[in-house]
């Protein structure tokens, strides 16, 4: 792979755009797995496909518009529109999630049937194919990136607060449901980012998969981050390797997702075996 | 200074219609402990967000250190009644703590030295200082219940809100728990709900007694007619699985 990576761009592209996924995944994942947020990111990144399919209707209108601006655009609105609904209403939130996750797909399929020539190749968007990735979509993660590192960076005690106990946070007067919405919107955001990679369907996966690993080996919330970075890069990257070398033609997703997967059952088992052993070494000298 | 810390006039509470808390008249100087007991559904948890500003009442009116309740709430500090919360979440001690700074501090800024001074004051007032690093789910119930009581003390409060914090203290610890509150008492006025009657009656020098109506004689003393018509309000029950109701409305008032 080394090789392909000096004199191929395409490689060189996915090698960096798997970068900047793992951090965008790692920072946004750590809030998704502390504040169990991971049925409503999955709810968002499938509703998102609605914006592929608008944005792949509009494009004929209007010129610059594609269909990963499409998801740009509605992403965050369908994250919105589903924090709204959970807040606001006596719906309970996974009957909300599960309306709005089926109605943003279906609105994805409708409006892609209602372009007129041939279907698109929607795999690319469903499944992700890290070897598409243009220098436009590096510089479109990279803004994203910055988005979210700032956005994290300027909120993080109000975030700790409120993703550790919400009921304190409001009796402090933080504004719990905007920044509990804005959460939303980043995680929105970081769909999009990684629609080209991944595709909307394997998202979930890098978003809970490393940060799950890292929080088993520390109790710091920015430390869970920095780990669940790191164990993204591995996953990403040795993915991509694997796929490169068995050569897997449905591209790398699905092999970062079983890599990223291994990480985490090896850790787990190493873990569980950790506190085994501790509990026991407590035992002996009491008995 | 303020004669009455917390002063409640002629105040209703309603939640869709039905009224919560009827014709509540409550004053609290700054030197009192007082306990608030009554049964589960009662109103006491109202009660504290009320006095909070996070609830707004219906009718009356309610004054807090001279202000309004959501101007004064930063100068509250409060232990909510603690059940549920994530003990593996990864947060230590300390973080905790200063997270009860956050109605001083500004956002997109760190907390300052300031902040970490008064936490550092707050976790020796508990005694918890030596655990400053330990993530908060290692701890036991009791040692939490005195981390979040440090939380509130970080801000500095004039006036101190505890909700049921006896209810996750194992009952060896809950002695020296009240010791706590006997000299924190000292420095502000404490309002401890609970249900547990006998127990607060030893430690707290005012009882009052609320089911939506609040049963108070700004003393230790309560009639028993008092806690007659406060503890037989009407019941509801729930029969073979059909919801009907046994009403039993006392006629005591």
């Amino acid at each position: 792979m080394i090789d392909a990576l000096l004199h191929y761009p395409f490689m060189q592209n996915a090698f960096v755009a798997g970068i900047l996924a793992a951090i965008a995944c790692g920072i946004i994942g750590t809030y998704v797995v502390v504040k169990r947020m991971v049925s409503i990111s999955g709810g968002i990144s499938h509703a998102s496909f609605g914006g592929i399919g608008i944005g792949y209707y509009l494009a004929q209108y209007i010129s610059w518009m594609t269909p990963v601006y499409g998801a740009l655009i509605f992403a965050p609105l369908a994250a919105l529109g589903m924090g709204a609904f959970v807040k606001r209403t006596h719906l309970a939130e996974d009957t909300v999630i599960g309306i709005l996750w089926a109605v943003g797909m279906a609105l994805g399929l409708t409006f892609i049937g209602l372009t007129p020539g041939y279907a698109p190749d929607l795999t690319v968007y469903l499944f992700g194919n890290i070897l598409f990735i243009t220098v436009s979509d590096l510089i479109m993660m990279t803004v994203l990136n910055a988005i979210i590192i700032a956005f994290v960076m300027s909120l993080y005690k109000e975030l700790l607060a409120i993703s550790f106990d919400q009921e304190f946070g409001v009796a402090l007067g933080l504004p719990t449901e905007r920044l509990y919405l804005a959460l939303l919107c980043l995680i929105a955001l970081t769909v999009v980012l990684l629609m080209r990679f991944v595709g909307i369907i394997l998202i979930i996966a890098l978003l809970t998969i490393p940060p799950a690993t890292a929080r088993q080996h520390t109790h710091s919330l920015k430390k869970m981050m920095l780990l669940s970075i790191a164990f993204g890069i591995v996953a990403v990257l040795g993915g991509l390797w694997l796929s490169y070398e068995i050569n897997i033609q449905s591209g790398s997703g699905a092999t970062i997702i079983l890599l990223s997967a291994t990480i985490f059952a090896a850790s787990t088992l190493y873990t569980s075996l950790r506190h085994r052993n501790r509990k026991q070494s407590e035992k002996t000298p009491a008995n | 200074m303020v004669e009455e810390v917390v002063k409640l006039n002629n105040v209703w509470v309603q939640y869709d219609g039905t009224p919560v808390l009827e014709d509540i008249n409550l004053s609290i100087r700054h030197d009192d402990f007082l306990g608030l007991i009554g049964p589960n559904g009662g109103g006491k948890t109202t009660l504290l967000k009320l006095i909070l500003g996070l609830v707004a009442p219906s009718r009356g009116e309610v004054t807090i250190l001279g202000e309004n309740p959501e101007k004064s709430r930063r100068h509250v500090g409060y232990v909510p009644q603690h059940s549920l919360f994530d003990r593996d979440f990864p947060i230590n001690v300390m973080e905790v703590v200063l997270t009860g700074r956050l109605s001083h501090t500004k956002p997109f800024h760190w907390y300052s030295k300031a902040d970490r001074e008064a936490a550092v004051e707050a976790l020796r007032a508990v005694e918890m200082l030596d655990f400053k690093k330990r993530q908060i789910g290692m701890l036991s119930g009791g040692q939490q219940q005195r981390v979040f009581v440090a939380r509130a003390l970080v801000s500095e409060p004039k006036l101190l809100l505890l909700d049921e914090p006896m209810s996750s203290v194992d009952t060896p610890m809950q002695e020296e728990f009240y010791e706590l509150l006997e000299r924190l008492k000292q420095r502000m006025p404490i309002v401890l709900v609970s249900h547990d009657i006998s127990a607060v009656s030893v430690y707290v020098d005012k009882i009052a007694c609320l089911n939506r109506k609040l049963y108070y004689h700004e003393s230790k003393e309560l009639t028993p007619e008092d806690l007659e018509a406060a503890y037989h309000c009407p019941i509801q029950m729930i029969a073979h699985g059909v919801p009907h109701r046994v009403l039993k409305e006392h006629t005591h008032e």
